[in-house]
């Protein structure tokens, strides 16, 4: 698979990109989740073959299972429902499309790329510090 | 109590379900606090609802009966005495005295005593097993004499209801609840003589001896003889005498008019206080409503004219000038499983009357319409067998029909209920006299956007229900008038409802999500419609649940077949069919739980819960399962749960039947099943229930006979006793109709809809899904058994067939990059020797803590 696609942001100059996986292991329309300078980052892979990673911590229960949830769309927007609650988030910037009634909590994003059929993840400078 | 300065006192006599209206109407009405009420109820119990007294045979309890909010009775403004006789009312002082003593002092008093049972006056009246049928304690003694007796007496029990009027049937239906052989009596040339006519009457008495009921008409018990102070026989005045155990007395009530009497008041000629169409009586302090009121000459026995009664002293109380409007008489039953109506001028007594009549005897149909002499405007009539048409019909005496009348006589579906064009002053709801014009209103001034939210707010068919068909017609006439779209569509990806959804993938053979959202949808899907077709797929036997794409629908209970936890562990459950386990097998999951250190605990359904695995211990778990013999038990599917059983014939003293047997073959057969929302069934082995069968949604009860089978039974948040679908089933048939039953639930029910509210929602209910599936009105039952015999054969394991393959435990693994590193948000503490999740406070102190293999055991 030749898919090259980047959503990183241009201004991103601190930040390191760190290799996560091959594009292949991830199954379209599921997450896995990532072990990253510390963090638990969920990676997902859209049906348009478009990658986003997100914080793997849903924010309104709290438990590390975002990457179980299921994907989709509203609209426009890919999107993840969590899990546990099944929160709606913005896949692209974490925003919550629909917090089941709750007060709005949002999801960290980090940038992705693909290069050569590996997919990246970049990491701020303080967070790829953390790194093991 | 606090009380303002000119608050005045109410005494209300009597706790019936129409000085409960009073009392509701009077304090929803007194804002300003002007009356105070003290309400004695002689019952042991506050006002409840006598008109569903014969449920309380059919599973209901005495608390099932209880009318409206209980806050009424916390309103500081209201005391309720219950267990309290009013004895004496001295006028002059303006007290009652109770049967405690007490003296209260009244400005206004309010008789609200209803009727007594009447007993005729025939030899042998007193013996012990002759009954009446008025209150719950009268139901509950007759229950209790019947069942002792079958015990005594080792064989089935004859009854007898003397009376064939509505009490009667009613009381006949009670009998026939607890399995009694009876005979219904009946003095009149036909049963229910002030209701229906001779075609009527003959149409209901062959209706009702096809239950098994036998009719006796045109006879006088002349005496009942006993046997050591026990009824032992009935005779009469022409014809063979009756072996009976038990007789129940209905012949009709008579008012409770004494406390009257005594004080002085006018009563009637036949009894019942005399009361003006204010319903007030010669003491200008003194009112009387419901039963006991002699209003235009005669007592009122059915509640609709009481609760519009207590509507009017609530409004004269308050210096209102309602006045009583004359009776609507019409009724609509449910005798015996049989549908009987009657409304308006039933017997065409107004001269120039037309009527039209269909009879089919075959059917076991009976309806009569009568019109005016210009067959135009409808006068009034009679519905037996089958009264669909009533809600229709009845608000419409007095006016136009429009069209042909037989037109309405016709079996549902043939002829368009007139809902739309209903006029505003029509009486929709005749027992919370709620109009067309109110529902409506209701709809567009009021914001309410569904039936419940109507019901309430303007309490139609919050009574008796039997005009829910067509309050439900104008709420969806009305908003979608208003331009509200009545939707049934899934979420923004389709416009379909899921039963739709589930014909057209069925119909056109689709298989995959991307042809079927790609034909009948639009987008990606989501969180609502996936798990919906990656669960009609699975009805459909389309293979495992996690083959290809199909992974990608699920739900992550599904997607990892455990239960996802509040901290993002999983827990498992193996199946125990039926709940029952050998030692080997307890033992081999206790040594599973040790090793992995999970939390054990037994569950609702009979089997046990392993919690707080970690996603990626799934596999192993499952293996050392799976190689002890145990499969999936799909505590994490919208699917077949359990089947739970009692211990059956096999070792308990009353069991009839083998309820564990039963159970077992249920639970293997239909495991796996995927459905619109979870399904739990229940075997009882004998008609003490120890299963709780008739929670589930499918329960079974074991007779003499064989099985009795009840649908749509629900714990949850809105509990539910299952009905009764069919009876002394032998087991094959028994199968063939839960076969039956959960192939149409699963291909008609929406997403999320658990069979107690499928079974609500369905067009016509019960009776209806009834007719499918037992008599297969509908031309699917051939179809509904080949889907169940296509999924019993193709049923497999789901965690075997994932183990054996590869590419399914990837989805497994705990970290793309690090697949050797654990999970280190999950954090656990000790408690009563086992572990549970650490709260946030014990995670940030730091006192524990350990992952999910902590020590605990000792």
């Amino acid at each position: 698979m030749t898919i090259d696609v980047a959503t990183e942001s241009p201004a991103l100059t601190s930040s390191t990109w760190i290799d996560v996986c091959r594009l292949e292991d991830l199954a379209p329309e599921r997450g896995v989740v990532a072990l990253m300078g510390g963090h638990q980052i969920a990676i997902f892979r859209t049906f348009a073959n478009d990658v986003y990673a997100v914080h793997q911590r849903d924010p309104f229960s709290g438990a590390f299972v975002m990457s179980r949830g299921i994907v989709g769309t509203r609209g426009d927007a890919p999107t993840v429902a969590s899990p546990m609650f099944k929160q709606v988030f913005d896949l692209r910037t974490g925003e919550c499309l629909d917090a089941v009634g709750k007060e709005p909590l949002s999801l960290r994003t980090w940038p992705t790329r693909v290069q050569d059929g590996v997919v990246h993840v970049a990491l701020a400078g303080a967070d790829a510090e953390e790194s093991p | 109590m606090l009380e303002a300065q000119d608050t005045q006192h109410l005494v209300v006599v009597g706790g019936g379900m129409v000085a409960r209206r009073l009392i509701d109407a009077l304090r929803s009405r007194d804002e300003a606090g002007r009356w105070s009420i003290t309400l004695l109820c002689e019952e042991p119990r506050a006002p409840y609802d006598r008109v569903a007294l014969t449920s309380y045979f059919t599973g209901r309890h005495p608390e099932d009966l209880a009318l409206g909010g209980q806050e009424l009775w916390d309103d500081p403004l209201v005391t309720l005495k219950r267990g309290v006789k009013a004895e004496v009312i001295d006028r002059d002082a303006k007290t009652v005295t109770t049967s405690g003593g007490a003296v209260l002092d009244y400005d206004a008093l309010v008789l609200a005593t209803g009727s007594y049972a009447a007993v005729p006056p025939v030899p042998g009246k007193d013996l012990r097993g002759a009954f009446v049928y008025r209150t719950i304690d009268d139901v509950a003694d007759l229950r209790a004499y019947v069942e002792k007796r079958r015990e005594d007496l080792d064989r089935p029990v004859r009854g007898a209801v003397v009376g064939g009027g509505l009490l009667g049937l009613e009381a006949a239906g009670a009998l026939q609840a607890l399995e009694v052989e009876s005979t219904v009596v009946e003095f009149a040339p036909r049963l229910m003589p002030l209701q229906v006519d001779d075609g009527g009457g003959e149409g209901l008495k062959r209706l009702i001896e096809g239950l098994g009921v036998t009719v006796r008409t045109s006879t006088a018990t002349s005496k009942i003889v006993g046997d050591r102070g026990t009824v032992s026989r009935m005779e009469f005045a022409e014809g063979p005498a009756l072996d009976v155990d038990v007789v129940v007395f209905a012949v009709g009530v008579r008012p409770r008019d004494e406390l009257a009497r005594e004080c002085g008041l006018e009563v009637g000629e036949r009894g019942g206080v005399i009361v003006d169409d204010a319903c007030a009586t010669a003491d200008p302090a003194i009112w009387a409503i419901g039963e006991v009121a002699n209003i235009g000459g005669r007592c009122l026995g059915l509640v609709a004219p009481g609760y519009t009664m207590a509507e009017i002293v609530a409004d004269r109380l308050l210096g209102g000038q309602g006045t009583f409007p004359g009776a609507d008489l019409s009724t609509k039953l449910k005798l015996l499983g049989v549908d009987v109506a009657s409304f308006g001028d039933a017997f065409a007594e107004e001269p120039g009357g037309l009527e039209v009549v269909i009879s089919d005897p075959v059917a076991g149909v009976y309806k009569k319409l009568v019109m005016s002499d210009d067959a135009r405007t409808l006068r009034g009539g009679i519905l037996v067998g089958d009264a669909s048409a009533y809600a229709a019909l009845r608000p419409m005496v007095g006016r136009e029909l429009g069209g042909d009348p037989a037109a309405y006589l016709l079996p549902e579906g043939a002829a368009a209920a007139p809902a739309g064009d209903l006029p505003d002053d029509a009486a929709v709801c005749s027992c919370n006299n709620v109009t067309a014009g109110e529902i409506r209103c209701s709809v567009t001034e009021g914001g309410c956007t569904d039936l419940a939210g109507v019901k309430a707010c303007t309490l139609a068919g919050t009574s008796c229900g039997s005009c829910l068909p067509l309050v439900k017609k104008l709420v969806t006439t009305e908003l979608e008038k208003s331009g509200v779209e009545v939707s049934n569509a899934l979420c923004e990806h389709f416009d379909l409802s899921r039963a739709q959804l589930f014909d057209v993938i069925r119909v056109q053979g689709l298989t995959t999500f991307s042809e079927i959202i790609s034909t009948h949808g639009r987008g990606r899907g989501c969180d609502i419609c996936k798990p919906v077709i990656g669960s009609i797929l699975a009805s459909l036997g389309t293979g495992h649940i996690l083959e290809g794409e199909r992974a990608t629908l699920q739900d992550t209970n599904d997607h990892v077949m455990a239960n996802l936890q509040k901290d993002g562990s999983y827990s498992v459950v193996p199946r125990i069919p039926g709940g029952e386990i050998t030692p080997e097998g307890l033992i081999a999951i206790g040594e599973v739980a040790k090793e992995f250190g999970l939390y054990t605990k037994i569950t609702g359904g009979q089997r046990i819960d392993l919690f707080g695995a970690r996603i990626d211990q799934l596999p192993t778990i499952w293996k050392r399962l799976v190689d002890q013999g145990f499969e999936s038990g799909h505590a994490y599917g919208k699917s077949l749960r359990t089947v739970k059983s009692c211990v059956g014939s096999t070792w308990c003293r009353y069991g009839v039947q083998d309820s564990v047997g039963l159970a077992i073959a249920l639970e293997l057969r239909y495991r796996g099943l995927r459905s619109p929302h979870k399904i739990k069934l229940g075997v009882s082995g004998c008609a003490r229930e120890c299963a709780e069968a008739r929670g589930k949604d499918v329960g079974v009860i074991a007779t003499d006979n064989g099985w009795n089978v009840y649908v749509g039974g629900n714990g949850g948040f809105t509990p539910k006793h299952a009905q009764l679908l069919a009876e002394d089933l032998d087991t094959e048939t028994l199968v063939g109709t839960i076969d039956r039953f959960l192939m149409y639930y699963v291909r008609t029910a929406d997403r999320l809809q658990r069979t107690a509210a499928w079974v609500d929602d369905h067009e016509g209910g019960l009776e209806a899904i009834r007719a499918v599936v037992i008599e297969d009105s509908l031309g699917i039952a051939a179809d509904l058994d080949a889907a169940m015999e296509t999924h019993v054969d193709a049923y497999e394991d789901e965690w075997a067939a994932a183990l054996a393959d590869p590419e399914k435990l990837r989805r497994f693994g705990s970290f793309v990059n690090a697949p050797d590193q654990v999970d280190d948000s999950l954090a656990y503490v000790a408690e009563r020797g086992q572990p549970r999740p650490a709260t946030p406070d014990e995670r940030t102190s730091g006192v524990l803590i350990a992952g999910t293999t902590l020590e605990v055991r000792r």
